[in-house]
C-alpha cells in the first residue's frame, strides 16, 4: 500500500469518492422505484382519493344560500334573532332583488329545497313567493308611468345606466350579427356583456344594482337585448328606495339626459302612496312572518356549516347554537346504532360458525384440509349477487327452507316463518357472504400454533378442555382479533346485501347514504353520513394495521 | 396421524364430542355451499317459482326446462348487460394490471422514500366501503363530466381492482431471487430486456391471478357502477340488482349458475396459478 491511497478519500473506478458515487446511486436507485410507482399513484390520486376529499369538502359546503341570496344575507347580518322581530324593511328589499333575479334562474327551488332539510316549509315559502315575486314594487312601476312616463320606456333605463361604452360596443355586435346573417354565415359570438356607467352605482346604489342584473340575466338566460326589455317591477321599487334616500345635490351630478328624466321623478316620489314590503311577503306567504324562517336563512348564510355534520347525529343548526332535532326526525343515531349492533352480531356468528371450521381445517392432514378449504374458497369467489339472490331465494315464505319446514310439519302451513325484509335475514346471508373473511385469517394463524403445546399439556393431566381453552386458544386470539375487524369492517359498510334482504327493519346507514344520494338528492348529508362511517372504518383499519399490519392481507 | 384422529384410548365421552364436533362441522359447512348450489337445480325450473315444485321433487323431466336460460340468452336486456359487462372488465382488468404490477415492482425495490404512505393510499379502494367510493366518485365524476360514461365506470373499476393487483404482485416479488436480474444485467440484458425476459416469466403467476381477482372485482361489482354509470353501462351485475329488488324473474337463477359455473374456473385456476408459484418458489413440493 502507498501512502497517497490510504491518507485520501476511498475512490470508484471512474475516480469519484465512493461515498458520493455510492449517493448517487442510492439516489438513481430511489427515482427508479418512484418513477414505476407514480403512474399509479397519479391514477388513484385522481380517479379515487380526489373523489373521497370532494366528498368530504361537500359535507361541508354550503354556497348556495350566499350564491342565491347575495344581498339578504348581506343585509341580515346585522338583525338580531333574539329580538323576536321581523328584519327590516331593507332585509325585505334585498330578498325582493335577490328572489327576482333567482326567480328567473330558476334557482330559488334549489334554495328551497336546501332550506327545508333545516326547517320544514321553507320549500314551499319559497315556491309561492317565486310566483308572486314579479309583482312586488308594481305599485311603484304605476306611480312612475304617471309621473315620468319616460320610465314606462326600456330605453330610457339604458340611457340611464348603461355605459356609453357598452352601448357602442353592443351596437357594433348586433351590426355585425345582421351583416352575417345577410350573408347566410354563421354567427356565434357573443353579445358584450351589459356594464354599467361609471358614478350611477353611487348616486344610485340599488336601482343600479338590480338593474344591472336584469340586463344580464336578460342578455345571458333569455337573449334580449336590454334596451328592449321592460325591466322587472323590483327595479322600480329599488329606484323608489334611492330617490327617497338621496338629496337633490346627487341628482344634479349625474349627466344631462339622466337628469331629463331623474329630476321630475326625484320630485315626485315624495308624493308616492308607499307600500310595505313586508305585508306583501306576508300576504304571499305566512311563513314569513316567522322569525324562525330568518334565522335559518341567517344560520345558513355562512359558505361552509357544520349542519349536515349536526343532521346526521340528529342534531339542527339553529340561530342560538346547537339544538337536539325534533322528536320525529331522529333517526341517524338509531341508524348508526343499529348498523352497529348488525355488524357486532354477523361477527359473533362468523366467529361461532368461523372457529370450529377453522379449527378443524388446520388440525387435519394438509391434502384432506386442502379439499375443505375449496368449500370455504367457493363462496368466497362466488358473486356476491348469486349469494344474494340465493338467500332471497331460500328465505321467502315460499321459499325453500319455509318449504321444508312445513313438511316436516314444524310450521304450520298458514303461518309460515318472515324470515327475509327484516334483520333476521339481512344478518343470516351477511354471515353466509363473510364467512370466509373470518375463516381464512383464523386457519392461517391456527396452522402456526405447534401440537406440541396441546399435547405437553394434556401430558401434564390436563383435561381436553382445559388444555383447548388454557393453550391452544389464547394462541388462536390474534387470528379472531384479525377475522374480527376484518369481517366489521366489511359488514359496517354493505349496501347491497341489506338493501336486497333487509327491508325497512334491516338497512344499515349506507342504505341511507344511497338513499339521500338518488332520491331525496339530499348530497350534503349523503357526503356527512359517509365521512362519518369512512372515519370509523379508517379508525378500524387502523387498528388492524397495528394488530396484523397491511402486508399480511391474504387472499386466500 | 394428525391431531383430528380419536386416540385408541379416548373415553366414550370424548367419542362422543369428537363426532359431535364433526357433526357440527358439517353443518356449518352445509350452510357454506348449501346455498350457492341450491340454485342450480332451481334454475332449470319449468315453473316461474323460486321453489322446488312436486314434478321437480319426483325427478319428472317435465318438471325441468332450460327455458331460463333461453331467456337469458335471448332477451335484449339481459344481453346488452352481459355485452356491457365484458367490455367494461376487461379493460378495468387491463389498466389495472399494467399500473399495479409496475408500481408492484418499483414498491418492492431496496430503497423506496415514503413506501407506508404510498402503500396506504394505493390499497385504500379495498379498505374505504364501497358506497363511501360509489358516493365521492359519483359527486366527483359529475363535476367532471365522467358521470354516466363508459370511460367513467372503467376507471372507476380499475381503481377498486388495483389493490388486488399490488397484493398478489408483491406477495409473488417477496420471493423473488433479485440476483437473478443482476445475472441478467451482467450478461448485457438491458433493463427492458431483463423485465420481460426474466422477472416477468417468473412473477407472471402473482400478476395473472391479481389481474383475476381485479376481473372479477369488476365483473361482480355493483355498487359504484350503480352511480358512476348510467342506463347504457347497465352490466350483469347491476341487472341482477335491479331484478331482485323489483320484478324477481326466475332468469336471474340462470344467470346466477353460470356465474358459479364461472367463479368455480376461476378459482381453479388461482390454486393452481397458487401452486406453480409456490413449486417454483420452492416452497412446498408440489
Amino acid at each position: 500500500m502507498s501512502d497517497a491511497t490510504s491518507t485520501g478519500p476511498m475512490l470508484a473506478a471512474d475516480g469519484t469518492p465512493l461515498k458520493r458515487s455510492l449517493n448517487r446511486a442510492l439516489r438513481a436507485q430511489k427515482l427508479r422505484a418512484l418513477m414505476l410507482i407514480a403512474p399509479l399513484l397519479v391514477f388513484i390520486l385522481v380517479t379515487f382519493i380526489a373523489p373521497i376529499t370532494d366528498m368530504l369538502f361537500r359535507s361541508v359546503e354550503n354556497q348556495i344560500v350566499s350564491d342565491t341570496l347575495p344581498r339578504t344575507t348581506r343585509a341580515l347580518e346585522g338583525w338580531d334573532h333574539n329580538s323576536g322581530e321581523l328584519p327590516s324593511e331593507d332585509v325585505f328589499a334585498a330578498l325582493t332583488y335577490d328572489l327576482v333575479a333567482a326567480a328567473e334562474r330558476k334557482d330559488h327551488t334549489r334554495l328551497g329545497t336546501r332550506l327545508n332539510y333545516e326547517t320544514t316549509g321553507m320549500s314551499s315559502i319559497f315556491r309561492k313567493t317565486g310566483r308572486r315575486i314579479d309583482d312586488f314594487g308594481e305599485t311603484y312601476m304605476d306611480q312612475f308611468a304617471e309621473a315620468t312616463p319616460d320610465l314606462a320606456a326600456p330605453e330610457t333605463w339604458v340611457t340611464v345606466m348603461a355605459d356609453p361604452g357598452w352601448r357602442a360596443d353592443y351596437a357594433a355586435w348586433e351590426a355585425a350579427r345582421a351583416a352575417a346573417r345577410e350573408t347566410g354565415r354563421d354567427f356565434d359570438r357573443p353579445p358584450p356583456l351589459f356594464r354599467l356607467k361609471n358614478g350611477v352605482a353611487d348616486i344610485l346604489p340599488e336601482a343600479a344594482d338590480v338593474y344591472a342584473e336584469f340586463a344580464r340575466i336578460a342578455q345571458v338566460e333569455n337573449g334580449d337585448n336590454p334596451a328592449e326589455e321592460e325591466p322587472w317591477a323590483p327595479v322600480y321599487l329599488a329606484l323608489y328606495r334611492d330617490l327617497m334616500h338621496v338629496g337633490p345635490g346627487a341628482i344634479e351630478r349625474l349627466d344631462d339626459a339622466s337628469r331629463a328624466t331623474l329630476a321630475p321623478a326625484h320630485d315626485a316620489v315624495a308624493g308616492f302612496q308607499s307600500e310595505r314590503l313586508a305585508d306583501l311577503y306576508l300576504d304571499a306567504d305566512k311563513g314569513w312572518g316567522e322569525p324562525a324562517i330568518w334565522s335559518t336563512i341567517q344560520a345558513f348564510s355562512s359558505n361552509y356549516t357544520p349542519g349536515y355534520f349536526l343532521a346526521s347525529v340528529d342534531l339542527r343548526q339553529t340561530a342560538d347554537g346547537v339544538a337536539m332535532q325534533d322528536e320525529d326526525r331522529r333517526i341517524y343515531i338509531m341508524l348508526f346504532e343499529r348498523t352497529l349492533f348488525m355488524s357486532l352480531a354477523i361477527m359473533g356468528a362468523c366467529i361461532l360458525l368461523g372457529y370450529p371450521i377453522a379449527f378443524l381445517l388446520a388440525n387435519l392432514p394438509l391434502r384432506t384440509s386442502n379439499v375443505l378449504l375449496i368449500l370455504v374458497l367457493l363462496p368466497f369467489w362466488t358473486s356476491l349477487l348469486v349469494r344474494t339472490s340465493s338467500w332471497k331465494v331460500l328465505l321467502q315464505q315460499q321459499g325453500v327452507i319455509n318449504d321444508v319446514l312445513v313438511w316436516i310439519g314444524l310450521v304450520d302451513n298458514a303461518n309460515r316463518l318472515v324470515m327475509i325484509n327484516n334483520q333476521f335475514g339481512t344478518i343470516v346471508a351477511m354471515t353466509h357472504i363473510l364467512l370466509p373473511f373470518m375463516i381464512l385469517p383464523l386457519y392461517s394463524v391456527m396452522k402456526t400454533i405447534p401440537p406440541t403445546y396441546v399435547r405437553a399439556a394434556k401430558s401434564l393431566g390436563a383435561s381436553n378442555w382445559t388444555a383447548f381453552w388454557r393453550v391452544y386458544f389464547p394462541q388462536s386470539v390474534p387470528g379472531i382479533g384479525a377475522g374480527c375487524i376484518l369481517v366489521f369492517i366489511l359488514a359496517i359498510g354493505y349496501y347491497i346485501t341489506p338493501e336486497l334482504v333487509g327491508g325497512t327493519t334491516g338497512t344499515f346507514i349506507s342504505n341511507r347514504i344511497a338513499y339521500h344520494i338518488s332520491s331525496s338528492l339530499n348530497w350534503g348529508l349523503a357526503a356527512a353520513l359517509g365521512s362519518i362511517l369512512l372515519a370509523v372504518v379508517l379508525l378500524l383499519y387502523w387498528i388492524y394495521d397495528r394488530i396484523v399490519g397491511i402486508d399480511n392481507v391474504s387472499l386466500g | 396421524m394428525s391431531q383430528m384422529d380419536l386416540p385408541p384410548y379416548a373415553t366414550p365421552g370424548q367419542r362422543i364430542w369428537h363426532y359431535t364436533f364433526l357433526v357440527i362441522c358439517g353443518l356449518i359447512f352445509f350452510f357454506l355451499i348449501a346455498p350457492i348450489l341450491v340454485i342450480i337445480p332451481l334454475s332449470f325450473n319449468a315453473e316461474d317459482f323460486f321453489t322446488f315444485t312436486p314434478k321437480m321433487l319426483a325427478l319428472d323431466p317435465e318438471g325441468y326446462s332450460l327455458k331460463h336460460y333461453r331467456d337469458f340468452f335471448t332477451n335484449p336486456s339481459w344481453q346488452q348487460a352481459l355485452w356491457n359487462s365484458v367490455k367494461i372488465a376487461p379493460a378495468a382488468t387491463v389498466i389495472a394490471v399494467t399500473l399495479g404490477t409496475l408500481a408492484a415492482i418499483g414498491l418492492s425495490q431496496d430503497h423506496v422514500p415514503f413506501r407506508r404512505a404510498i402503500m396506504a393510499i394505493l390499497i385504500s379502494p379495498m379498505i374505504v366501503p364501497l358506497i363511501i367510493s360509489a358516493a365521492g366518485m359519483y359527486f366527483f365524476y359529475s363535476r367532471i363530466g365522467l358521470q354516466g360514461t363508459y370511460l367513467g365506470v372503467v376507471l372507476a373499476h380499475a381503481a377498486l381492482g388495483i389493490p388486488f393487483v399490488i397484493i398478489t404482485v408483491t406477495a409473488t416479488l417477496v420471493g423473488f431471487d433479485r440476483s437473478l436480474t443482476r445475472a441478467a444485467a451482467s450478461l448485457g440484458a438491458n433493463p427492458v430486456t431483463t423485465f420481460f425476459k426474466v422477472q416477468m416469466p417468473l412473477i407472471l403467476p402473482g400478476v395473472i391471478s391479481g389481474g383475476l381477482f381485479a376481473f372479477i372485482t369488476s365483473f361482480d361489482e355493483v355498487v359504484v357502477v350503480l352511480f358512476v354509470g348510467s342506463a347504457n353501462q347497465q352490466t350483469l351485475p347491476w341487472q341482477m340488482f335491479t331484478g331482485l329488488r323489483e320484478q324477481i324473474s326466475p332468469t336471474i337463477l340462470a344467470v346466477a349458475t353460470i356465474l358459479v359455473v364461472i367463479s368455480i374456473a376461476l378459482l381453479t385456476t388461482v390454486e393452481l396459478l397458487r401452486r406453480r408459484s409456490e413449486r417454483l418458489r420452492g416452497l412446498s413440493p408440489g
